[in-house]
């Protein structure tokens, strides 16, 4: 069984803009980024000494196929444990912040911990799901989802698709810069959990599910969103992408 | 009519007195009355999948009770084979709804609801994480098949030849389903086995466990050894440990 002195995840203490910040980066090289016993445990921890020495974020860069299936259940316990205290840490008021920008994406329980932060950040490589297309396509068939249909998985799948429905907060290109200026310009920046704002997001989530009842493809839900060449969206560029998420937003569709 | 389903069942023998549920699908919400407490009751029923719509369906529940019956406890029963697998429930952001599940159940622990997961007949991967692990504290019943992934299907994506798989799951608790191999990681307070009103009964009434409740129990019973000291490591190193 491969092992790595890190277990697939860096984290440290920095400053960025003269902010000091935490931060944990999973290493999709090894294992898919898989969440395991230890891997889980270092995040976990990493996220409990934020709360205590209170930095201005703790900064997740998410490249991560889900659970480390060669120790499923502590990989999944991990999982739990990293969810609970994220949600600890964000209760203090301490913004968590996901990004995605690897080649794995951010897939299995992974996903359900991205979108617990207080925002994610992705590029337009990214993606963001619980079922990986394989095991759609495994369990379900491939007339329910063809695994090897590459524009088929980045259209359901996709960072830019992930925008337009509210999955993800920030779209920024593949490059170090980008993301980071994006991080820098949510530092310090906590969205409450209360009550109210988990209202508010399930009557939005209940309007996107209701509204999208019958889609059966992302182009569907892209133009009933008001996109007018949808099949123009897989070729934009991150910033003309934006430009368009923002007219979207501004018509209030 | 058809026959009871088996989370019904169990909720019976829970709740001796009056219990008043709401069938929707293979969803339950409901309310009971135990030894003259009221218990708000979620769950899901027939080992469903629980797709995008159905997070939602339960997220409301949790919500109605927060903003309607405070500090009340609320039980959640899960009998799930899983998220849904589809391309809808992809294509609509099925993480953000389960999610989205996840932090009513956090919220409502954060005003007081006493949150109790019992496992019934089987729990899978994320449906475990949102429904056992997000409560306070998760129980199983002796017979509960828990697991993150068949062993068919796991033997093909890890590349472990099935036989070898099935004797790593008889020696190794961090990779073995069921109950008593999630009892020693940590992922399970207990089992209740027997009388399930007096396990109940304890459940309400002991104090609700420290945070890191399941790597110190993971450690104690021997399942998952690496967890608490790992994280308490990085939980304490200093700025330059450079690790």
């Amino acid at each position: 069984m491969p092992v790595a002195f890190d277990d697939g995840v860096v984290t440290g203490e920095g400053l960025i803009a003269g902010h000091r910040v935490l931060i944990a980066a999973q290493e999709g090289g090894f294992m898919g980024g898989a969440i395991g016993e230890v891997h889980g445990a270092k995040i976990t921890g990493l996220i409990e000494r934020a709360i205590e020495t209170r930095p201005a974020a703790v900064i997740l860069l998410l490249d991560s196929g889900g659970v480390r299936l060669q120790e499923a259940n502590a990989g999944l316990l991990a999982m739990g444990e990293i969810h609970r205290v994220l949600l600890d840490a964000r209760s203090t008021g301490l913004p968590i912040l996901g990004a995605i920008g690897g080649r794995n994406g951010c897939y299995g329980g992974t996903s359900i911990i991205a979108r617990c932060c207080d925002c994610l950040i992705a590029s337009e490589e990214g993606r963001l799901s619980i079922s990986g297309p394989e095991v759609i396509e495994t369990v379900e068939g491939i007339e329910e989802f063809d695994a090897q249909d590459r524009a088929l998985v980045w259209r359901t799948m996709g960072a830019k698709h992930r925008r337009l429905i509210d999955e993800i907060d920030v779209i920024v290109p593949d490059d170090m810069s980008a993301f980071r200026n994006a991080i820098i310009a949510q530092l310090n920046v906590s969205r409450p959990l209360s009550l109210e704002t988990l209202e508010a997001e399930q009557s939005a989530l209940r309007r996107r599910v209701e509204r999208f009842r019958d889609a059966a493809d992302a182009r569907d839900i892209w133009r009933a969103l008001g996109v007018d060449s949808p099949e123009c969206v897989s070729e934009m560029e991150a910033d003309d992408f934006n430009r368009l998420v923002e007219g979207l937003e501004g018509s209030g569709s | 009519m058809s026959e009871a389903s088996s989370t019904e069942r169990l909720i019976g023998k829970i709740f001796s007195d009056a219990v008043k549920l709401d069938i929707d699908g293979e969803l339950v919400t409901g309310e009971g009355r135990f030894e003259g407490t009221a218990v708000s009751i979620i769950g899901t029923l027939n080992q469903a999948a629980i797709g995008a719509d159905d997070a939602l369906v339960l997220a409301a529940a949790i919500l109605e009770v927060i903003r309607d019956k405070p500090r009340r406890p609320i039980l959640i029963i899960a009998d799930t084979s899983g998220h849904r697998l589809s391309r809808w429930d992809e294509l609509v952001g099925i993480s953000g709804c389960i999610a989205h599940l996840t932090k009513c159940i956090y919220v409502a622990r954060q005003r007081g609801h006493r949150v109790v997961s019992l496992v019934n007949e089987l729990a899978v991967s994320a449906a475990f994480m949102a429904l056992g692990m997000s409560s306070d504290e998760c129980y199983a019943l002796p017979q509960t098949e828990l697991r993150v992934m068949a062993a068919p299907a796991m033997a093909r994506i890890t590349k472990i030849p099935l036989d070898r798989l099935t004797e790593l799951f008889r020696s190794s608790p961090v990779i073995g389903p069921g109950a008593e191999n999630f009892l020693r990681i940590g992922a399970l307070r207990a089992i209740w086995n027997e009388n399930l009103a007096n396990h109940f009964r304890r459940a309400l009434s002991e104090p609700v466990q420290a945070a890191d409740y399941t790597r110190v129990l993971g450690e104690e019973r021997g399942g998952r050894k690496e967890a608490r000291p790992v994280a308490a490591l990085f939980r304490s190193e200093a700025p330059a440990g450079g690790k």
